[in-house]
């Protein structure tokens, strides 16, 4: 019947698996953005001393990686990958470790170096002092991060399959162009629907997290 | 073991040691800038001795004991440890002289999120070798021997049931506890003990020192300990060596070191040094913990 939930959501089955991917894809592509940014940020960070090459080579990258947008290296990698999610993928996960890496190495940059002293007088390499002076203190500000890009990026995801990245981008583009306001309404409720859940989610994560390590 | 054997690992022993000693200074200098903080001092000590270097504040005692860890680069003269030249050390040879000169700071520099047991155990961070200091890397997995040392240190000091707290749960006279436990487990040939009790009470300060003497005393270790207070060096210390400028101005047993002598070497009376210290212990004394919620 026109004008009833059942109506206006006729097509959940075939949305809702399509969220689904575009979820994962912004799942992925977070993980694997912040795991790169994770390793670029300690360089990055001026304060520990990383050397006259290594520390504007990481800067460098990470803003490279940040300023180009999303959208842009979804069209370069699906010429490179063809059309399909990991093009989003691949996207997304390098403007993350970009935009994740920039923050990762400000909290880095605000620990206080006691501990690192303490790591590095003890005979401690420079990696080892990362692991164990620094990545502890930080962990949970780095978590956060994380976790508001996941947010970030779910959205992103579901406006990259506009370029054939796959997701419900691409079923998005459809309903766009054809004017179908009542289909265009449902997928971003859906959509917003999913960023909420990320959202509570993503809060007991932290949660745990933090407690887990006392 | 034969009488030859044994005058054999002397022999080895010696060797070890250097002909000259277990430290030697030779004109050690650090400037910042056009201020001198470490001017020209030399010093011999040998192996096992407990050595208090006391001064005001701003003397050069923490740039020079920073120096000899290495953690300070001097502008000038030589580090010397056995013969060997400590000043040129890099790379995994600069790593192993800081594993066998172990550091502990006024603040402790523990890290606060980690449990008492990991930080100990960052004191065997040096002897990880191939792929066991990969597994150390990622996953924090020390031996099972490692972990017994670890417990035994922090057991010699009163602090195992302490081993899987965070750090920052523990009391400052705990956390320096901690932090020398951290240093034994390096298996260090001396112990650089840079104002370890700067920041504590009375007895939790008198806790810290005895356990320093006893590292001295049980395990032979070598000490070399700042300090502000003019009676805890007399007490505790086999020699005394006054800075003041950046300089040396007093090297000698502690009952060479008359009100007198400390009245020329510093211009003040005793009770006024000894006042100068209490002052700062208290502007040092860390705020009480918060916890922080992220």
């Amino acid at each position: 019947m026109e004008g009833s939930l059942a109506f206006w959501m006729y097509r959940l089955d075939s949305w809702a698996w399509l969220l689904f991917e575009t979820a994962n894809m912004a799942a992925l592509a977070t993980l694997a953005g912040a795991g790169a940014a994770l390793l670029l940020a300690f360089p990055a960070a001026r304060n520990l001393g990383a050397g006259r090459v290594l520390n504007p080579l990481a800067r460098r990258l990470l803003e490279a990686m940040r300023t180009v947008p999303e959208i842009v290296f979804a069209l370069i990698f699906v010429w490179a990958f063809g059309v399909g999610p990991l093009a989003g993928i691949l996207a997304i996960a390098v403007h993350t470790a970009g935009a994740c890496g920039k923050l990762f190495a400000e909290s880095i940059e605000n620990t206080g170096l006691g501990a690192w002293a303490g790591v590095r007088s003890a005979g401690g390499s420079w990696t080892q002092a990362c692991r164990f002076a620094i990545l502890p203190q930080v962990a949970p500000s780095l978590l956060s991060y994380a976790l508001l890009r996941f947010e970030i990026n779910l959205r992103s995801a579901s406006v990259i399959g506009f370029v054939g990245a796959g997701g419900i981008g691409e079923e998005l583009y459809k309903v766009i162009a054809f004017n179908y306001y009542e289909e265009i309404s449902a997928i971003l409720l859906l959509v917003i629907l999913a960023v909420f859940a990320i959202d509570l989610l993503s809060e007991r994560l932290r949660h745990r997290v933090i407690g887990g390590m006392q | 073991m034969g009488l030859r054997q044994v005058a054999a690992l002397e022999q080895d022993v010696a060797a070890w040691m250097g002909a000259r000693g277990m430290l030697e200074l030779r004109g050690l200098t650090r400037r910042f800038g056009a201020t001198v903080a470490v001017d020209h001092v030399d010093l011999d000590v040998p192996a096992g001795q407990m050595v208090g270097i006391i001064g005001r504040s701003g003397a050069g005692k923490s740039t020079l004991l920073r120096m000899i860890n290495r953690l300070e680069t001097p502008s000038s003269g030589q580090i010397l440890s056995g013969g060997r030249d400590v000043t040129a050390l890099e790379g995994r040879g600069l790593r192993e002289w800081r594993r066998d000169c172990a550091m502990v700071f006024q603040q402790f520099n523990l890290v606060q999120r980690l449990d008492v047991l990991t930080n100990v155990l960052i004191g065997r961070l040096a002897w990880q070798r191939g792929w066991r200091s990969l597994m150390v890397l990622v996953g924090a997995r020390f031996t099972a021997e490692e972990r017994a040392m670890a417990l035994a240190a922090l057991d010699r000091f009163g602090l195992a049931e302490t081993a899987l707290q965070r750090a920052e749960t523990l009391s400052g006279g705990q956390q320096q506890r901690v932090a020398l436990c951290r240093a034994l487990l390096q298996q260090p040939r001396l112990v650089l003990a840079d104002e370890p009790i700067a920041s504590l009470d009375p007895r939790n300060a008198q806790l810290v020192m005895d356990a320093l003497r006893d590292v001295n005393r049980r395990d032979g270790l070598t000490v070399l300990v700042n300090l502000h207070h003019l009676d805890t060096a007399r007490q505790y210390c086999d020699r005394i060596v006054a800075m003041q400028a950046g300089k040396v101005v007093f090297d000698g047993t502690p009952a060479a070191l008359t009100p007198e002598r400390v009245r020329a070497v510093y211009g003040i009376t005793e009770q006024e040094f000894a006042a100068e210290a209490e002052a700062r212990r208290r502007a040092a004394e860390p705020a009480p913990a918060t916890l922080a919620v992220a």
